[in-house]
């Protein structure tokens, strides 16, 4: 048998452990220790309760506990760094997926035994609701990621009307629930939830992803906090909100990235209205130059100063351990390469730093925005790798175009500009950039991969 | 009631040590935090836990079963995978030799 106090003092223990293995995460020298110390506090936590005052249904859990670290272990191990953001939004499922049962299950308990009381009811709503949001939006998160369903916005006729209006009924029901405490509302409750993920999520689209996945990160950890609130347990309260706080930086840092207002990324379909107005603008004439890749290597030669810009187009040609190679080359040849990473390349938070750091390319390299913007007037050669929009110098000094205002690179004002590139289409906004028929630019076309090996070959033989 | 205001103090304390934390991690490291965040949010596994032990009735026992193994999925993939991230994030002065 175990008090209670004994209890409540491992979870403190637990929490100090969660904000210190948090704290630790401000430098990759120290994340890995402190990411070790929160799985530490999380298995004091978990031991603790299962050993709380009786040994009843424990095979159930260990059984449980089995299956799902089985499962966990296989996806952790297999998953590809690309696939990284995917597996994140199919984990924020799971976690507001559990949370939502959890309260649903709470709820029936405390209506069985006669506890119902409006506090805890408000609280098991919430948890529900949020939760199941959380579920259905992050599986439709994952589809879109993995290309299971199209990526670009599906957009449904008055959309936003019907959100607002299923939004409305769900508060209600909600609100029908607490003071009449019918249980089988619990159960519209789940399938409304469940309903609005889907609604919310589907019509956004995949250039748009990091900002829903930082999103549903968020809600995630509130669902747990509500959990919390309804299972009366101040540590899942501090875990839910420390990660819904986490979730709710990201999203506002990737929103400012993109220079848009979350209700605008909500809302859905950005990127389909602009390519309807955009097109009839690009089809002008405009002249550029291209490169071969021995021309190029010549050009990296004898330059001092390299910058690469990194896309998510790098991530999807597989060049990331090409370019290392390419860099490794340059450096031994004297020059100087630094990594320019815009907030929002890649498919979430942060994404591309982790496929760089996977090629072994060392992290004191890779700078972001606001270190390495003004560096670019010295720098000799921009090398832009399957990046565009976060590139386009429109967002600055256009003020017609639909991206205007959006932090760029600036990588317009290198003295050489190389852009790696299949063709002469347009991002993922569908916007034109401008930066490819600026005179310093020349376009190498072809594969990213096939490119950064061809110059990689040039440069070895010369 | 005195008890949910005790509850509200914390939430709200800990959102705020949440900002204050997380607004110091640097931009290289924003994926591992999601996903190491992520396995945190996972902790919904103590509830699971205790809702598998005061369940009363099969559907309650199934249900809680189920969230169980949702949420160790969760937690053991989150920190594992987050673990393996880490590990790739490397200084390597060495690499200037050649």
């Amino acid at each position: 048998m175990i008090t209670t106090n004994i209890i409540t003092l491992v979870y403190i223990i637990s929490s100090i452990l969660f904000i210190l293995g948090i704290k630790r995460l401000s430098s990759p020298k120290t994340a890995r220790s402190g990411n070790l110390i929160s799985s530490l506090a999380m298995f004091l936590a978990i031991l603790i309760t299962i050993l709380d005052n009786s040994t009843l249904k424990l095979s159930w859990i260990i059984i449980g506990l089995i299956v799902g670290a089985s499962i966990g272990i296989l996806m952790a191990k297999l998953v590809k760094m690309t696939a990284m953001p995917q597996m994140v939004a199919l984990f924020n499922g799971f976690g507001g997926l559990a949370s939502a049962l959890i309260s649903s299950q709470e709820f029936t308990r405390l209506a069985n035994i006669g506890k119902f009381s409006i506090y805890s009811g408000s609280t098991i709503i919430l948890s529900v609701i949020i939760g199941t949001i959380t579920f259905t939006g992050s599986i439709i998160a994952f589809l879109k990621l993995q290309e299971l369903i199209p990526t670009n916005p599906i957009l449904i006729p008055f959309r936003n009307i019907l959100n607002i209006f299923l939004l409305i009924i769900t508060i209600s029901i909600g609100f029908i629930l607490l003071l009449t405490n019918t249980h089988v509302f619990i159960y519209y409750l789940i399938i409304l939830g469940l309903l609005l993920g889907i609604l919310i999520v589907i019509p956004i689209g995949g250039a748009d992803m990091p900002v829903v996945i930082a999103l549903l990160n968020s809600y995630s950890g509130i669902a747990a906090a509500f959990t919390g609130f309804a299972l009366n347990n101040t540590i899942l309260i501090i875990c839910g909100s420390l990660v819904g706080a986490s979730g709710l930086i990201l999203t506002k840092i990737m929103t400012k990235a993109m220079n848009r207002s979350l209700m605008n990324v909500i809302t859905g379909g950005f990127g389909q209205k602009i390519t309807e107005t955009q097109n009839s603008i690009s089809q002008n004439a405009q002249t550029f130059k291209s490169i071969n890749t021995v021309d190029t290597a010549i050009l990296l030669e004898y330059s001092e100063n390299i910058i690469i810009v990194p896309g998510y187009g790098l991530a999807v040609a597989q060049a990331q351990h090409s370019i290392k190679e390419l860099s490794e080359i340059l450096e031994s040849k004297g020059c100087n390469i630094k990594y320019a990473i815009h907030p929002v390349a890649g498919r979430m938070p942060g994404h591309m730093n982790v496929l760089l750091a996977e090629a072994n390319i060392s992290y004191d390299k890779l700078y972001d925005l606001q270190q390495i913007n003004d560096q670019f007037v010295t720098t000799d050669v921009a090398i832009v790798i399957g990046a565009n929009d976060v590139t386009n110098p429109d967002a600055r000094n256009n003020k017609n175009s639909p991206i205007y205002g959006m932090p760029i690179l600036n990588v317009d004002k290198a003295k050489n500009i190389i852009v790696l590139k299949r063709s002469m289409n347009t991002g993922f906004s569908g916007i034109d950039n401008k930066l490819f028929y600026i005179d310093k630019t020349s376009m190498l076309f072809g594969d990213a991969k096939d490119s950064i090996e061809g110059i990689t070959r040039e440069l070895k033989e010369s | 009631m005195e008890n949910l205001l005790i509850l509200i103090m914390i939430f709200a304390l800990a959102l705020f040590l949440g900002y204050e934390l997380i607004t110091k991690i640097p931009p290289t490291l924003h994926t591992p935090l999601m996903s190491g965040s992520n396995a945190i949010s996972g902790i919904v596994i103590i509830g699971s836990i205790i809702i598998l032990k005061n369940g009363d009735g099969r559907i309650m026992e199934i249900i809680g079963f189920g969230a169980l193994i949702l949420s160790t999925i969760n937690v053991v993939g989150g920190f594992l995978v987050t673990d393996r991230m880490l590990s790739m994030f490397k200084k390597t002065e060495n690499n200037h030799k050649k």
